[in-house]
């Protein structure tokens, strides 16, 4: 069986047709987008009331101004639908199920695949979900607009890389079920935390510097911060850029490897 | 109507029984699920212990948030935390409500000689959801032994009742929130951002919000009686909105008031519910 890997110029095709696929299906969630849209409203209102309140004494605040700390609670709304912390556990019930094998059987990658569906998907909520908490905090809010035009050309490059990092970490997560069988621990786990270690409820330079160390070892601020830095251009984009890419690279690589050995299990239990 | 009636006709004690047995019979099917109870637990106490983290990382930059000191918040914190995890334990089942009425089996809860609000409650007596309890708990174990609070009966007395009042609050709160799903669909995702959202709303002082919010969750959804105002009594602090030294001990009446409204809505709402011609 010819994989579609075999012809580099198929592959391409076959993957733009799974990303577009994604966007399409998404394009369908519309009643999720209201519901979806009065949370981002309602959490903005009380994340923002909560970390205006630190300057009360002071002017700035761990480097951040109360409009580039408004930015980040508004922005950090807009970018939670697109980087999709919390995803359905679709992946790990159909490993869990077994109908894994039919996705398995395809010639293609699946990881591959998954990720493409994902940028689809991506795409469609930055129509849809990023641009209203967006505007909502620019109008309402002090906003820290980009002074630099270049400025938007590398924050799409970030939110894409946080994007593929965000995707790349729930593979890890929902793949554990080929070994664990049950991963809602594991999942839960990660879904409480992640948002806090990524820098959705509070910027992470306001954590003490073991913590702020500590949580940089990890590729949680990629999902979030990063993409937030870059915006309200808080520390070299070249910087926070590099450190993402790495990141990004690292837990796709990740990803691949636990493919294959995943492969490699299935198919020595028979499946 | 149909529930009115259907109530009249069986006695209280037939109805505690019938419970009674349905809740036992959860308890035996739950127990034999340790592995699972245990890792839902334990995200409790790490769900609520975000929130912590995120208190304490505001007051590692500053030394008052809206006016209040690290030891007040976290006094608001953990009363806010025992009142949520008590109420998602009595009413969390009210989660699956859209789920029974997409099947039909909220239908077949209707025709049963039971009211509907009970039966949904008793669905799922979760005891996994006394996680968030348990982190709450500690921290207003470790705020009452530091913070400086000048004891007297009253607020002894308020420190027991107010996690009650406040898990009554939520609860009803939590009842509306749920009883919007009957006229909105899939609005399970909105009812949450409302419970959810209150929960961590609760754990800061309202003096951080703007006037019209702070309005609405003093008078309106009575969220600033779960921790807020009950605090403000406790520490002896003087409210910075000026409202009256009495209106922080009316947690246990709001809570009353409020339950009231709650049992009103359900009321409506199924009623609402049965007249569409289900």
């Amino acid at each position: 069986m010819r994989s579609a890997a075999d012809r580099p110029g198929s592959a391409l095709h076959c993957y733009t047709q799974i990303a577009r696929a994604g966007f399409r299906r998404y394009s369908t969630y519309r009643q999720a987008m209201v519901a979806g849209l009065v949370t981002n409203v309602v959490f903005g209102l009380l994340r923002t009331g909560v970390l205006l309140a630190v300057f009360a004494q002071r002017p700035t605040v761990a480097g951040y101004d109360p409009a580039a700390l408004a930015t980040f609670v508004w922005l950090g709304q807009g970018l939670l639908a697109v980087v999709q912390l919390w995803g359905p556990p679709e992946f790990a019930d159909r490993i869990r199920r077994g109908d894994v094998v039919i996705d398995l059987a395809r010639p293609w990658n699946l990881h591959a695949a998954l990720l493409a569906e994902e940028f689809g998907r991506a795409g469609y909520t930055v129509l849809t979900r990023f641009l209203p908490p967006l505007l909502i905090g620019a109008l309402f809010f002090p906003f820290h607009a980009p002074h630099e035009p270049a400025t938007y050309l590398w924050f799409a490059l970030s939110m894409a890389l946080a994007v593929a990092t965000s995707f790349a970490l729930r593979f890890l997560v929902n793949g554990l079920t080929f070994w664990l069988l049950d991963v809602r621990g594991v999942a839960a786990l990660y879904g409480v935390s992640s948002g806090t270690f990524a820098g959705l409820t509070v910027p992470l330079s306001f954590f003490p510097h073991w913590a702020h160390l500590l949580l940089y070892a990890t590729p949680f601020p990629v999902l979030m911060q990063d993409p937030i830095d870059v915006f309200i251009e808080h520390g070299s984009a070249a910087g926070i850029l590099a450190q993402q890419v790495l990141w990004t690279l690292g837990t796709l690589a990740a990803g691949q490897l636990m493919l294959r050995r995943a492969m490699h299990k299935v198919v020595v239990q028979g499946g | 109507m149909a529930d009115a009636v259907r109530d009249r006709q069986v006695s209280a004690r037939d109805r505690i029984a019938a419970h009674g047995r349905m809740l036992h019979a959860q308890l035996r099917s739950q127990a034999s699920y340790r592995l699972s109870f245990a890792l839902e637990c334990v995200g409790g106490v790490f769900a609520q212990g975000i929130e912590l983290i995120v208190i304490l990382a505001l007051f590692s930059q500053v030394s008052s948030l809206g006016g209040f000191r690290v030891g007040e918040v976290l006094l608001m914190y953990g009363l806010a935390g025992i009142s949520f995890g008590l109420a998602d334990f009595a009413v969390g089942a009210l989660d699956e409500l859209p789920r029974y009425v997409r099947t039909g089996e909220f239908d077949v809860l209707l025709l049963r000689p039971l009211g509907s609000l009970p039966q949904v409650l008793t669905t799922e007596v979760a005891f996994r959801r006394l996680g968030r309890v348990l982190t709450a708990l500690g921290t207003l174990g470790y705020v009452l032994s530091t913070v400086d609070i000048h004891w007297t009966i009253g607020r002894v007395l308020l420190v027991i009742v107010t996690p009650i009042a406040g898990a009554v609050i939520f609860s009803s709160i939590w009842v509306c929130a749920i009883a919007l799903t009957f006229w909105v669909i899939d609005g399970r995702e909105l009812a949450n951002s409302l419970t959810y959202g209150g929960s961590t709303l609760t754990s800061y002082p309202i003096t951080v919000f703007s006037t019209w919010l702070r309005r609405l969750l003093a008078f309106v959804v009575p969220a600033a009686f779960v921790a807020y105002y009950p605090a403000l009594a406790l520490t002896g602090h003087r409210d910075p909105l000026g409202a009256p030294a009495w209106l922080s001990w009316c947690g246990p009446v709001v809570a009353v008031l409020a339950a009231a409204v709650a049992a009103q809505v359900w009321k409506v709402a199924v009623r609402h519910y049965v007249g569409t011609g289900s």
